[in-house]
């Protein structure tokens, strides 16, 4: 099992985008079905933004068995009240700001779960977000 | 499925001009060269022949074959290809025809510049911009150097790979059809093309999607421009017109960056430098690229302008190209005026078969050996001090701890790990030498003054 860890810096959208990059590369040189790769990427990188764009901080670490790959996201920031609402393709409570770099379609979630064979989200208003995504690496 | 075919490389290393200092093996952008055994080795299945390493040695230990010259004795007509860069090699004070006639003088009895008759490629980029709106952007195969690092490193790209052959490749079926109009046979025919790059050769010499290449012979570029200025104030009065009849605008800037996305009005981008190509795949990857119809990537800083095996300033050759180029026509007004119709021929000879991936898998094929592997590399990682100095012989400590998953290296490469076991009495200082020397080879830490800084810099 190979384990990979990175910390997530709040509103810096300059390195938004980063680990999921490295993930990529790492599950390359596991001669993992592409097309399976660019899901979990997917799924990463829109977890990934929605801490930066989101939370305060937060890190990822990721678990590749043989079998699946494990994606765990936590973060310290303001929690999700309504995570059903949240879960809806269109919700987005993102600002302005966030809205102008091209992010707030509120497409997030949703390309989460598409993407992923498990989802599971644990949140607590004013204090983070845990979510874990995992992605079987069954040959289709 | 991948191919299985070996790839032919051109670049060699001499061992004894060789001082062993490393660059090449820090500069490549594959990490294909390691130091074993006190020499510099190239690992062929990562090799994209980009010539980086060619560029960086400071002691010109690494060249690149050629065939010889002499065998263009064997041909009745020896036809010389040179691509348009090649012209801008010379002074401004020669003349295009000039240039002409002192290759004619050098004993060949054609000389054409490759980037002929482009109205053929433009066709076939168009029209494989419109057939494939699915699966968008096109991808150039112009640089063979680019092919062959999407193949090994961006697999999952090798089917947007244009399936069309080089412009050298091109003109010698356009003339070699000419020719046999004319009641010659092909078998009296030489075709001799000089290259600017590594890459280019290799592409003669085991060209992709397709047997054997029309090309008989390769000449590097600098080698034959020395030659040909030996023998330019010597030359006779010969009319070279009928060899430039289908030289175009764009042809003429074909290999120079924007050279196959200028004159399009699908949407194109153009990168040039090995890196920045990189880097734009590794986005493309990502998917932070969109919305482009097709993509040009060239290996050189400047395109072919920048060419490994060219002596001249890559800006002066760009310079002196977009002037002849605003001499020539546009190759849509030559249309217009004379007809496509006798290309439409050529098409079927310029198109290649598929274009396979040829994954570089570092840790092998099997997914759960490749994850042990990794796992292991990756806890190697933490013990291995992260300097980067290759002293080990691999370009980072990451691709020595690679290495050593994969038996190619010990943790005993590491300089500092030697010392480090020296320090707690693990290993004598004799026997840390000695593994040095190794694999550096002997005497290789004696005083030597010729170098790059000492006193002697003639090398
Ligand atoms: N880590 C998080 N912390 C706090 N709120 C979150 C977090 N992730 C998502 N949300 C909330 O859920 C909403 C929907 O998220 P989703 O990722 O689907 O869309 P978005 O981030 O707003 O827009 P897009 O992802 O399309 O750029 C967000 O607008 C935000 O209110
Ligand atoms: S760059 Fe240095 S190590 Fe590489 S071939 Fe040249 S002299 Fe040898
Ligand atoms: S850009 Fe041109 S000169 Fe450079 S490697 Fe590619 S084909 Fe050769
Ligand atoms: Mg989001």
């Amino acid at each position: 099992m190979v384990k990979l860890r990175y910390e997530i810096e709040g509103g810096n959208f300059d390195l938004a985008g980063g680990a999921s990059s490295q993930v990529k590369k790492v599950l390359k040189q596991l001669n993992i079905d592409p097309v399976l790769i660019k899901k979990i990427v997917v799924a990463m990188y829109e977890g990934e933004v929605n801490i930066v764009a989101h939370a305060y901080k937060g890190q990822i670490e990721v678990q590749i068995f043989p079998d699946r790959v494990e994606m765990k996201l936590t973060d310290e920031g303001p929690g999700i009240p309504d995570v059903e609402a949240a879960m809806k393709e269109g919700f987005s409570t993102a600002s302005q700001r966030v809205r102008e770099m091209g992010f707030g379609a509120g497409m997030g979630l949703p390309n989460m779960k598409k993407n992923t064979d498990e989802l599971r989200i644990e949140t607590e208003v004013g204090k983070g977000t845990t979510l874990i995504m995992t992605k079987y690496l069954a040959y289709e | 499925m991948s191919s299985n075919e070996k790839f032919h490389h051109a670049l060699v290393v001499d061992d004894n001009k060789c001082i062993r200092c490393t660059h090449c093996i820090k500069t490549c952008p594959t990490e294909a060269i390691r130091m074993v055994n006190g020499k510099v080795e190239i690992r062929e299945e990562r090799c994209v022949d980009c010539g980086q390493c060619m560029r960086v040695c400071p002691h010109k230990a690494i060249s690149i074959e050629q065939d010889d010259l002499v065998q263009i004795e064997n041909y009745r007509f020896k036809v010389l290809l040179i691509p348009s860069v090649f012209i801008g090699q010379f002074p401004y004070a020669y003349t295009e025809d000039q240039i002409y006639r002192s290759l004619l003088k050098l004993g060949f009895t054609h000389v054409y510049e490759v980037e002929q008759p482009i109205e053929v490629l433009k066709t076939l980029i168009r029209r494989e911009i419109r057939e494939n709106k699915s699966n968008l952007p096109v991808i150039s195969s112009f640089c063979p150097a680019v092919v062959r690092l999407i193949r090994i490193k961006y697999p999952a790209f090798t089917e947007q790979i244009m399936r069309v052959k080089a412009p050298h490749d091109l003109v010698a079926h356009y003339i070699l059809e000419n020719f046999k109009k004319q009641g010659v046979s092909p078998d009296d025919v030489g075709f001799f093309y000089v290259t600017p790059c590594a890459a280019k050769i290799t592409a003669v010499k085991s060209p992709i999607g397709e047997e054997v290449s029309i090309i008989n012979g390769v000449i590097n570029s600098n080698h034959l421009y020395n030659k040909a200025m030996s023998v330019i104030e010597k030359v006779d009065e010969l009319d070279v017109e009928p060899f430039k009849k289908e030289l175009t605008k764009e042809g003429i800037q074909w290999s120079l960056t924007h050279g196959e996305t200028w004159w399009q009005r699908a949407k194109t981008i153009s990168v040039d430098g090995i890196h920045n190509a990189i880097r734009f795949l590794e986005r493309m990857e990502n998917g932070q690229v969109s919305g482009f119809d097709f993509l040009e990537l060239r290996a050189c800083d400047r395109s072919c302008a920048g060419g490994v095996l060219l002596s001249q300033n890559r800006f002066l050759v760009v310079e002196r190209l977009k002037m002849r180029a605003r001499l020539y026509p546009a190759s849509s007004v030559k249309m217009e005026a004379e007809g496509y119709g006798r290309f439409s021929g050529l098409e079927p000879l310029a198109v290649t078969d598929e274009i396979k991936p040829r994954p570089l898998m570092l840790y092998g094929s099997d997914t759960f050996k490749a994850l042990e592997k990794m796992e292991r590399a990756r806890n190697i990682m933490c013990h291995l001090p992260g300097i980067d100095c290759a002293a080990c012989g691999a370009p980072t400590c990451r691709a020595l701890a690679e290495d050593m998953v994969n038996g190619l290296a010990k943790m005993s490469d590491c300089i500092f790990i030697q010392q480090q076991w020296q320090n707690q009495g693990k290993v004598s200082p004799q026997k840390a030498f000695q593994k040095m020397e190794k694999k550096w080879g002997e005497n290789r830490f004696d005083p030597d003054c010729t170098k790059k800084g000492a006193k002697d810099e003639s090398f």
